[in-house]
């Protein structure tokens, strides 16, 4: 077994008396995509945010690549190849696809930011931004104001914005949330070539889409993880039943 | 050429042709106001690349434009004694050249901006407003206490600083410099929207997240321009106390500092040449009901208003009708 790429190692965070995340350790191995789940509440964003550096954990580390990122701060981690996208778009709506598809590219070259030349006349930037966008779908609406988009469009920006960073790691917070029956099954088509790029730490609620693409999943309730395994075994899993699943589980 | 270009165009040969219209007719009054709103625009200029591209409500931009005035008044002063800034460790002369003067005021008030946006931009919203604003009141007072350069009197200057090949005595000449460093500083700011910086700039103002998320920090961006935003600030200050031939305190007051926003807010916020438009408002303004009345005041604070209200976009915004 290869090297896992992220490991989560006993991190814990705590707001107030509520502990939101309680000494939680995954990994997310080369190639895999690895689906948190857990009720309302649970603590996947804090823990996403934990990850990705928006949140600094009471304890616990988060390695990528064998090299500890705790203490980097989240564009130092974006920089380090953490690509997050948020359950709640965070795009620059006043810009146009391209444009917020550009902004990854460029934070991904890295380096010194220009400030006379034109940002669209580089063809670089340009020629990977619209990769992304074709990758996911968005070619015919890159001249569109990212306001005007609709809310899955919004989605799958977040998702091309991810790829022009070439990261190591997909974080994604519930990406199908929201999304139509069509849009559901497009993102999950896109999610299932992605982990070709990089491994998936999938966030969603809707669990046909989480049994059809992960390899493995991992249950957080009230901060902790309660079980990690092959589909099948969590659908199985009578503790999982009884605190989350039911009978929601698809067979 | 988009409609904004085409009214950004009218208005950049409006205000040429204006002076020269008065140079014919022998009104060097009418220049002198031509070169009052060029000077008054590049202040505006400097805030609206901090307000307009980085969205930061900069109430203290008087600071860098008193520093601008100060560095003049206290170059010039010291030519026009022949008494050296100092002699020792090495020596510093005054002088009255423009283009030394411009550059002391560029660097020093773009020093002044490091500073005070290192610790204000660590704050946002209504607290990064009172701190600008604090940090305006300290140099107003700072000058006022001040004795060896005028305190509250300010400083005159005899004749005008000079700049090779000019008559800078002469108010067309005088004019011609003010309005083409205003198209200087026009070009940079397009430049600036136009770069990878100012995408970067822009896209933190509306989603702070989703810049940290790509790898860049908006603190370093906001800081950058407001560096910038800050030294076209300053060098207007210079050029406004070489059209008075006088620095005072009230360079530094924070009506000077509402007076830019002003500017910015009437021609409309994010426009490129919405700080022309709102000074040339403002100054005529100035010029019509203050003969009128001296609460001429009151009219431009319901014009702002109405601006604020119903038309966001400013003057510019007004005439493009929110096309870009
Ligand atoms: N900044 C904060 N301060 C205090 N409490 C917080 C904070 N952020 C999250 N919480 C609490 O931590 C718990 C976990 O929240 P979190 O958003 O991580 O849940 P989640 O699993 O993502 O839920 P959902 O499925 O609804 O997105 C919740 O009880 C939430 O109210
Ligand atoms: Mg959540």
């Amino acid at each position: 077994m290869s090297a896992p790429v992220l490991q989560i190692d006993g991190v814990t965070k705590r707001f107030g008396a509520l502990v939101a995340s309680d000494g939680v350790t995954l990994d997310l191995r080369p190639g895999e995509i690895h689906a948190l789940i857990g009720p309302n509440g649970a603590g996947k964003s804090t823990l996403i945010a934990q990850i990705a550096g928006g949140l600094t954990p009471d304890a616990g580390r988060v390695v990528l690549d064998s090299a500890d990122v705790t203490a980097l701060d989240t564009a130092a981690r974006a920089q380090a190849g953490l690509a997050r996208t948020f359950q709640i778009s965070a795009l620059a709506m006043e810009h146009t696809v391209l444009q917020n598809a550009v902004l990854g590219a460029l934070g991904a070259r890295g380096g010194r930011l220009a400030l006379f030349r034109s940002v669209l006349d580089d063809s670089e930037l340009r020629e990977k931004a619209e990769a992304a966008l074709d990758r996911v779908g968005l070619s015919d609406a890159a001249g569109t104001v990212t306001a005007a988009l609709s809310h899955g469009q919004r989605r799958q920006l977040e998702v091309a914005v991810a790829l022009t960073l070439n990261p190591k790691v997909f974080l994604m917070d519930e990406p199908m949330a929201g999304l139509g029956m069509e849009g559901t099954a497009a993102m999950t088509t896109l999610l299932d070539s992605l982990r070709a790029e990089a491994p998936i730490l999938l966030v969603e609620h809707d669990m046909d889409a989480v049994f059809k693409l992960a390899d493995r999943i991992s249950v957080l309730v009230a901060g902790r993880i309660i079980a990690t395994g092959t589909p099948d075994a969590i659908r199985a899993d009578a503790g999982v039943r009884e605190a989350y699943l039911g009978d929601e589980a698809p067979a | 050429m988009t409609r904004e270009g085409i009214v950004n165009a009218v208005i950049a040969l409006g205000l040429l042709l204006v002076p020269l219209w008065a140079l014919w007719a022998n009104e060097p009054f009418t220049i002198t106001l031509a070169t009052k709103v060029a000077i008054l625009a590049l202040a505006g200029v400097g805030l609206n690349l901090a307000l307009g591209l980085g969205g930061l409500v900069s109430l203290g931009h008087a600071v860098f434009f008193g520093i601008g005035g100060y560095a003049m008044g206290i170059l010039a002063q010291h030519a026009q004694t022949f008494d050296p800034i100092m002699e020792a460790p090495f020596l510093i002369e005054g002088t009255k050249s423009m283009p030394v003067i411009w550059l002391v005021a560029v660097v020093s008030s773009a020093l002044a901006a490091l500073a005070i946006g290192a610790l204000s931009l660590r704050t946002s919203g209504v607290y990064f407003i009172m701190i600008t604003l604090a940090f305006g009141q300290m140099f107003y007072y700072f000058a006022i206490s001040w004795p060896a350069y005028g305190g509250e009197d300010g400083l005159s200057i005899y004749v005008r600083n000079e700049f090779p090949g000019l008559n800078t005595l002469n108010p067309i000449e005088f004019f011609g410099i003010t309005y083409v460093l205003l198209l200087a500083a026009l070009f940079l700011s397009a430049r600036i929207a136009a770069s990878p910086f100012g995408l970067a700039l822009t896209s933190a103002r509306q989603s702070p997240q989703r810049v940290e998320t790509v790898g860049l920090r908006p603190f370093r961006l906001r800081l950058t321009v407001f560096v910038i935003s800050g030294a076209i600030t300053g060098l207007a200050g210079a050029l406004f106390a070489d059209l008075n031939r006088f620095v005072s305190p009230t360079m530094f007051s924070w009506q000077m500092s509402g007076e830019i926003m002003i500017f910015v807010i009437l021609g409309g916020v994010a426009r490129l040449f919405g700080p022309v438009a709102g000074a040339a408002l403002f100054i005529l303004l100035e010029h019509w009901l203050g003969g009128v009345s001296e609460y001429w005041l009151i009219w431009v604070g319901a014009l702002l208003l109405a601006v604020v209200l119903f038309a966001p976009g400013g003057l510019i915004g007004l005439v493009t009708r929110g096309q870009k």
